[in-house]
């Protein structure tokens, strides 16, 4: 299967899914598979379809074509109030006239659960939200952060099948995004728990899920690990979605070798066959910046002058202007002592062969 | 510069108050009147008070509108809300311009038109009038207010908590009277308040639908005047005002308290 599910049994399967809006195709016959136990993150540009997507896996949306399965079972007919899964909103939505207690105890009020067993399971929840004493409060007395904390809480007592997280940590400040993502993935640890996120931030997917689907215009551009996503990008559109890239257009002369307007390039072998029309995409960390050719390497090794650098604290970031006046981004780790290039400096970019992607789309 | 306001706007401030408010103070004074003249002061006294304990037929008038204004706010109050629903939650359905345009139209009609196409729908149907052809009138009437004021509500409501209680197991019925109904129950209180002031106060369309046995008190009133002013009439228009300001100052309170509850909930929308 496309990017590999692991070996576990698969709970989620889009087979198809087609969801229109008028005119306008939202979701575009995306068929996916989300294993038990994953952490699962839907990726893209906003309007893409992501959110579409995991509304019509809450409920809240009916596809237009193809099934939705939870376990084997088509569930497209299913209203959202009898599906196994939960859903915590980007709003929060909590419910403003009921305290604390009260938002996270509804989902068990909702099946006679008894009052006994409510309060032992909201404050179980409490403590696992870390907002033990909190339980009495109004939701306005919450600070963001809390809110947040609710409603994962509010989301999670039902022990849902599927939790699905629609832009969790978007109104977190970055330094609490940072923590609370880092939360999220224990939580998903502990109960096991089958997590699909939705977000649109890149960073936040690849830290805290176990596979990643991006999405582009309501396709599935590609499913993979987070690693497989940055590091081996299966078009143009996902190597510049996902990181920082600098891409470079040439056709393939041998099957190592590309031949572009910097002179050829040595790449790894690919299946591209010669003279496809292919684009080499270079991560900025994989290329290394030098005063002097480097010795002995006769290609891969590129002169141009520094045209900007960006300052970013961990690492700075060089523009560099090559022969064709193309941009390369390089990116150095700022490991102390004065900054070693200065702009207009000339510089020498070289890289390995098996730094690069060819990327034929 | 002169801080606070000038001699001029105090002025234009009390000018404005004083043509608004001035003929309802002095019948509110005239009606503690102890002279049986209604334009001559005698002193202080509750005299008109207690002579309107005993006409019978001015106490009835005042029940029978105090009855028909609360049956005819309850139902305004349902159907406007139903219909303040359907106007914001089934999108653009099929005819959706004409409903709402149906709806409102009662707000800018002339009474006497309203009044008197009832009039004939209910004298072509052979219905004889009373208590519920006056009632019924009033609903119309007070209907499209409630619409209005439970619509603009409902408008900035999220509906993410709708949704919210439905992902919870909440099937959409008990989401509506559990979530729903409880966040815009200001907004209906005060829909439903103007719909029975409006309802008190209203003499045109009672007055044409009304029959025997069912006068309201605007219309005893209205009739009681063109024979001269009796003193209980000043009385019995003291209680009416200060039914109707009590009615509007609370459903203008419920309605700030909505605001601020709004407010509170846009503060936490801008929060998260």
């Amino acid at each position: 299967m496309a990017g590999g599910a692991a070996d576990k049994p698969v709970l989620v399967r889009f087979d198809g899914v087609v969801k229109r809006f008028g005119v306008v195709t939202a979701v575009d016959r995306v068929t996916l598979d989300i294993a038990q136990g994953e952490f699962f993150a839907l990726l893209g540009p906003s309007g893409c379809g992501k959110t579409t997507l995991l509304r019509m896996l809450a409920g809240f949306e009916t596809p237009s074509e193809g099934e939705i399965l939870i376990s084997g079972h088509e569930i497209s007919a299913v209203p959202p109030h009898k599906r196994p899964v939960n859903m915590m909103f980007q709003s929060y939505a909590l419910f403003p006239h009921l305290t604390v207690e009260g938002n996270i105890g509804f989902g068990l009020r909702q099946e006679k659960v008894g009052r006994a067993e409510i309060a032992v399971r909201v404050e179980d929840m409490l403590a696992l939200v870390r907002l033990k004493g909190y339980g009495k409060r109004r939701i306005d007395q919450l600070s963001g952060g809390q809110r947040q904390r609710v409603a994962l809480a509010r989301a999670l007592i039902k022990k849902p099948r599927v939790l699905l997280l629609d832009e969790p940590l978007a109104a977190l400040d970055k330094k609490l995004r940072a923590e609370t993502q880092f939360e999220l993935m224990e939580l998903q640890r502990k109960l096991g728990t089958t997590f699909v996120i939705v977000t649109h931030d890149q960073e936040e997917a690849m830290i805290v899920a176990d596979r990643i689907a991006v999405m582009d215009q309501g396709r599935l551009a590609q499913v993979g690990k987070p690693s497989e996503i940055y590091e081996r990008p299966n078009s143009r559109w996902i190597a510049d979605f996902i990181g920082e890239v600098s891409l470079i257009e040439g056709t393939v002369s041998q099957t190592d070798t590309i031949a572009t307007a910097l002179g050829p390039l040595l790449i790894e072998e690919s299946a591209a066959k010669a003279g496809d029309k292919v684009c080499l995409a270079l991560r900025p960390e994989k290329i290394r910046l030098s005063e002097q050719r480097p010795a002995g390497l006769e290609i891969n090794a590129l002169a141009g002058t520094v045209h900007e650098i960006g300052y970013r604290g961990d690492i700075s970031l060089y523009k560099v202007r090559l022969a064709d006046r193309s941009l390369m981004k390089v990116a150095l780790a700022n490991i102390g002592g004065p900054p070693p290039f200065a702009v207009n400096d000339v510089v020498w970019l070289s890289w390995a062969p098996t730094a690069g992607v060819v990327l034929t789309r | 510069m002169r801080r606070g306001p000038s001699l001029f706007n105090v002025t234009a401030v009390a000018l404005g108050l004083a043509f608004l408010y001035l003929p309802i103070a002095v019948l509110v004074i005239y009606s503690f009147n102890a002279s049986r003249l209604v334009t001559i002061w005698g002193g202080w006294s509750l005299h008109w008070y207690r002579a309107l304990m005993q006409d019978t037929a001015m106490v009835q008038a005042a029940w029978q509108s105090l009855r028909i204004a609360a049956l005819s706010a309850t139902a305004a109050t349902v159907l406007g809300t139903l219909s303040a629903v359907a106007l914001t939650r089934y999108g653009a359905f099929r005819g959706r311009l004409l409903f709402s345009g149906m709806v409102y139209a009662p707000l800018v009609m002339p009474e006497v038109i309203t009044g008197l196409s009832l009039l004939l729908l209910f004298v072509a149907l052979g219905i004889d009038r009373g208590f519920w052809t006056v009632a019924a009138a009033h609903t119309t009437l007070t209907m499209c207010f409630v619409t209005v004021i439970v619509h603009s509500r409902l408008v900035g409501f999220d509906r993410g908590l709708e949704e919210a209680a439905m992902d919870l197991g909440c099937p959409p019925l008990r989401t509506f009277l559990t979530i729903t109904l409880p966040l815009i129950a200001p907004a209906i209180a005060a829909g439903w308040m103007l719909a029975f002031a409006l309802s008190l106060d209203d003499l045109v369309i009672a007055s044409f639908t009304t029959g025997p046995g069912a006068t309201t008190l605007p219309i005893r009133i209205y009739s009681e005047v063109r024979l001269g002013v009796k003193p209980e009439v000043n009385a019995i228009c003291t209680i009416m005002i200060a039914i109707v300001a009590f009615g509007t100052i609370v459903s203008s309170l419920l309605a700030k308290r909505g605001a601020v509850r709004r407010e509170r909930e846009a503060a936490l929308g801008a929060a998260v």
